[in-house]
Formats: C-alpha cells, sequence, structure tokens
C-alpha cells in the first residue's frame, strides 16, 4: 500500500497527490524564523546550511526531548505561514515540503516547474510522528530554540501526498469529492 | 458570613496537574466523538487519518508525551465564588505558576512571546489568559484548555447585520471552516458565539468550544442550531486533515447573550481534533 522514498528525493514525477508514503533518511527542519534567515542566505549568495539538492524541509518545531529520546512530539506547523519564503528554496533544489494545509498557487506553480512535491504529515498526531525521528542535531540557528535548522534522521516517516509536481492537489479534488456528500448519497 | 479560603500554593498545584494532564491525555468525549467518527467517515484515507489519530493519543497517553507539540497558550476560565478567599497570592500569579511548573515538568513547548511585535519568548509559557468570574457558593472552578494556534489562527469574528439573521450566521460559520480548510486539523471542534458586544461574542465562542462533547444548548431553538450548523459544515468535503470527507467537525456548541437593537454580532471559535480541555472544582 505505502510507497517508500528515500532521501534524497529523485524522481517524485511518479508520485501521485493522494498516497500514503513513508520517507526514511534525512530531512531538515525549517519555519518562519529559519525560513527568514536562510532566504537570506540565498538573496546574499551565501551557502544554505546543508545541501539543498534533493532536500526535504519539513516545518515543525517540536517540543523539547525528554532526556534519552531522540526529540519530543514533533507533527507539522501550518505551510501556508511559509508560502512567501519558498520559491527560493525550489530554486535551490528542494525537492519536497512537509507541512499541514493548503499551499498558495504560486508555490504551486514553482513546485511544477522545479518539479517539486508537498507532502502533508497529519497535524495533531505529534506523538506518533516522533516514534519515526531516530537522530536529532541542530544544525544552524541554535539561537531559534524549537526553531532552529535541525538534522533528523527519519524511519518510515508517515506522509500524505497533498500536493504532486503535476500540482494535482489533495485539498482542493478530496473536498470536491465529499461536498455536498449526503445530497449525493455519497455515505 | 463566613468565607471559605483557598491557599494559593493549592491553586498552583491544581493548574499544575491540569496543564500536564490536559496536554498529554485526550479528554474522554474527545476520544469518543474520534472513535465514532472513524466508523461514520466515509473516505478510506479519512479513515486511516482518524486510525492514526487514535492511535497517537494512545502513545501520548503511555508515553506521557504531550499529544501535539503545538502545547499551546493556556486559556483558564476561572469561576470564582463570592464567599471565597484567596489567601497566599493573587489568582493570576498563582494560574501562572502552575503553567510555568506544568511546562518545564512536562518538557512542553514554550510557546508564548512577551510582546506580539517584538516576539521575545518568555520561557515559560506564561502568561495564561485568564478569565474570571464571580459566581454564588464558596468554591473555586479551574476550566484549563491549553489552546494550539493552528486552529485559533482560522477563528473569526464578524458584525452582522439583525436582518442577516439565522441564515447570515450559517453563511458566515459555513464559509469560515470551508476557508480553514486543513490548517486547524480538522475534524474540529467549533464554538460559536452569538450576540453581546465585540469581545462578549469572543469569549462565548471561546467558553463554547470547551462544552463537553454531546451536550446541547438548554435552549431549544439553540440546541436546533447547534444541530443545523454541524451539518452544514459536515457538508462542506473537508474531511479529516482537509483531505476531503463527511467527518470535518465532531461537535459544534452555540452560546447567546442579549445584544443591541443595531447588532448581531457573531464570532466563531475552532478547536482541532486535539480539543484539550480539563477541569477541577477547590
Amino acid at each position: 500500500m505505502k510507497r517508500v522514498l528515500t532521501t534524497p528525493l529523485e524522481n517524485v514525477e511518479a508520485l501521485r497527490a493522494g498516497d500514503e508514503v513513508a520517507i526514511s533518511g534525512v530531512i531538515y527542519t525549517a519555519r518562519d524564523a529559519a525560513h527568514q534567515r536562510l532566504v537570506k542566505l540565498i538573496a546574499e549568495g551565501k551557502p544554505l546550511p546543508f545541501d539543498p539538492k534533493g532536500a526535504i524541509i519539513y516545518y515543525v518545531g517540536p517540543s523539547p526531548a525528554k532526556p534519552g529520546e531522540a526529540i519530543g512530539s514533533a507533527g507539522p506547523t501550518t505551510s501556508m505561514r511559509m508560502d512567501g519564503l519558498t520559491i527560493p528554496l525550489l530554486q535551490q533544489g528542494i525537492k519536497g515540503m512537509i507541512g499541514k494545509g493548503g499551499r498558495s498557487s504560486v508555490v504551486i506553480e514553482a513546485m511544477k516547474e522545479h518539479g517539486a512535491v508537498y507532502f502533508a504529515a497529519i497535524g495533531g498526531a505529534a506523538a506518533l510522528i516522533a516514534q519515526s525521528i531516530k537522530e536529532v542535531e541542530a544544525i544552524a540557528y541554535p539561537d531559534l530554540g524549537a526553531e532552529a535548522v535541525h538534522r533528523m534522521v527519519v524511519e518510515d516517516f508517515p506522509v500524505i501526498v497533498a500536493i504532486d509536481s503535476q500540482g494535482n492537489n489533495l485539498y482542493e479534488q478530496g473536498v470536491a469529492k465529499y461536498r455536498d456528500w449526503r445530497a449525493e448519497g455519497a455515505e | 458570613m463566613n468565607l471559605r479560603v483557598i491557599q494559593y500554593a493549592d491553586i498552583v498545584a491544581q493548574i499544575k496537574e491540569l496543564c500536564l494532564d490536559a496536554n498529554c491525555n485526550l479528554p474522554e468525549d474527545v476520544w469518543e466523538a474520534l472513535v465514532k467518527a472513524q466508523a461514520d467517515e466515509a473516505s478510506p484515507l479519512g479513515q486511516n487519518v482518524l486510525e492514526t489519530i487514535l492511535q497517537n493519543a494512545q502513545i501520548a497517553k503511555e508515553k506521557r508525551m504531550p499529544l501535539c507539540q503545538d502545547t499551546g497558550m493556556v486559556v483558564v476560565f476561572a469561576e470564582v465564588g463570592q464567599d471565597v478567599h484567596i489567601q497566599g497570592g493573587l489568582l493570576s500569579e498563582a494560574v501562572d505558576e502552575g503553567v510555568r511548573q506544568a511546562y518545564k515538568e512536562g518538557y512542553f513547548r514554550m510557546s508564548v512571546v512577551k510582546d506580539p511585535l517584538e516576539r521575545a519568548n518568555t520561557k515559560d509559557n506564561t502568561p495564561a489568559v485568564l478569565h474570571v468570574s464571580l459566581v454564588a457558593g464558596d468554591q473555586l472552578r479551574l476550566i484549563v484548555a491549553p489552546k494550539g494556534f493552528g486552529s485559533e489562527n482560522m477563528s473569526a469574528l464578524k458584525m452582522l447585520k439583525p436582518a442577516e439573521g439565522v441564515q447570515g450566521i450559517k453563511d458566515f460559520v459555513v464559509k469560515t471552516v470551508s476557508e480553514a480548510g486543513g490548517n486547524p486539523c480538522p475534524p474540529i471542534v467549533i464554538g460559536v458565539g452569538i450576540g453581546g458586544t465585540v469581545e462578549k461574542a469572543a469569549l462565548l465562542a471561546k467558553r463554547a468550544v470547551l462544552r463537553e462533547i454531546g451536550s446541547t444548548n438548554p435552549k431549544p431553538h439553540l440546541a436546533e442550531l447547534e444541530a443545523e450548523l454541524l451539518e452544514l459544515v459536515n457538508l462542506t468535503g473537508v474531511g479529516p486533515q482537509g483531505f476531503g470527507g463527511t467527518q470535518t467537525a465532531l461537535a459544534l456548541f452555540v452560546e447567546t447573550y442579549p445584544t443591541h437593537i443595531a447588532g448581531l454580532p457573531v464570532a466563531v471559535n475552532i478547536n482541532c481534533h486535539v480539543a484539550r480541555h480539563v477541569e477541577a472544582t477547590l
């Protein structure tokens, strides 16, 4: 059932909106404040703190790890807050983003242009998601605390393809399918 | 008249316990509503999402981990009996101290910034948002709800014209939920506050969203409105996580207050499926 993906991502063209996927490998975290700094680095022509080619960025601000644990609860945050800061990262070769909720039409167009895919992790399933995160290391901006850029080693990290590299959008197609479902006897 | 004394330290301990409990243990009413939603959901993907959400609650409980990494800004409703005397410190400071201790001990995320524009983190998740009301009696009722902002950000308020009436309310609630889509982590719980003034409507909506699932407004016409609004919201097709489906909201609660002849304020407060709400009475 589930498709298995390893990082760095290649050939995301085969993924389709609605596919359930398990990701293994390395992903990088960044949310609002880190995005602003990453985009500033790109504008200044400086290197990013990680290799962007085929990389996946996870929009997350985890809760702190208890002693002996790799991480605390770690579910996705709302992706649309990153919409205005996403395109420079796609231009650098980012192939995947993980978050929750829809994306702007501008971001979707850029995803099509650069062959990138947007995955949804299940918002609020943060304790379950944390079980698939094996190692965590802050690699940039430790002053941002939970919002620092972290390198995460993940195994079978559960996501769903929300918007694929052709622009198919689960948030539109799925909702259209069930809108006024009672009238159509869809139950 | 004799005043009943409640100690500052006892309030601190109670708030701490409620915060620790709320963030790691899904309330029973929410669990049952999610189980029912999973059984009723028409979308296979939606069913899988709901299964994952239920598994998450079990893992959080067993490992004493937060259900969601957004352990929220803590909202507290304190109903203080008029015959209560709080000794040893201020109620607001007791609430904040309880939050401070719980968020450190529970390894919860500190999500509060001191100034909304300068945005430096307070690093102890204080202050809480405290709503105090004076009531009859000699007890102190504390309702604690750590409120995540994925859902709080999707809440909305509108000053309708009286002539827009019930239809205007329906349109506004459905529009708010549809536009929110997957952002507030559906299936959601919805509080609708109608009437009063601008701040009263918002407060009614917040109080409504914390009601027990399964409860209905005691006024028949409002209970009917709750059922109609819930039906409409579930026809939007938003579904679990916004991926499409029949289970967009677990519950919808309406609270009202008298209002001005010229106005019809309506506030919609949205809570995610991690609909944390706990309470205790001292």
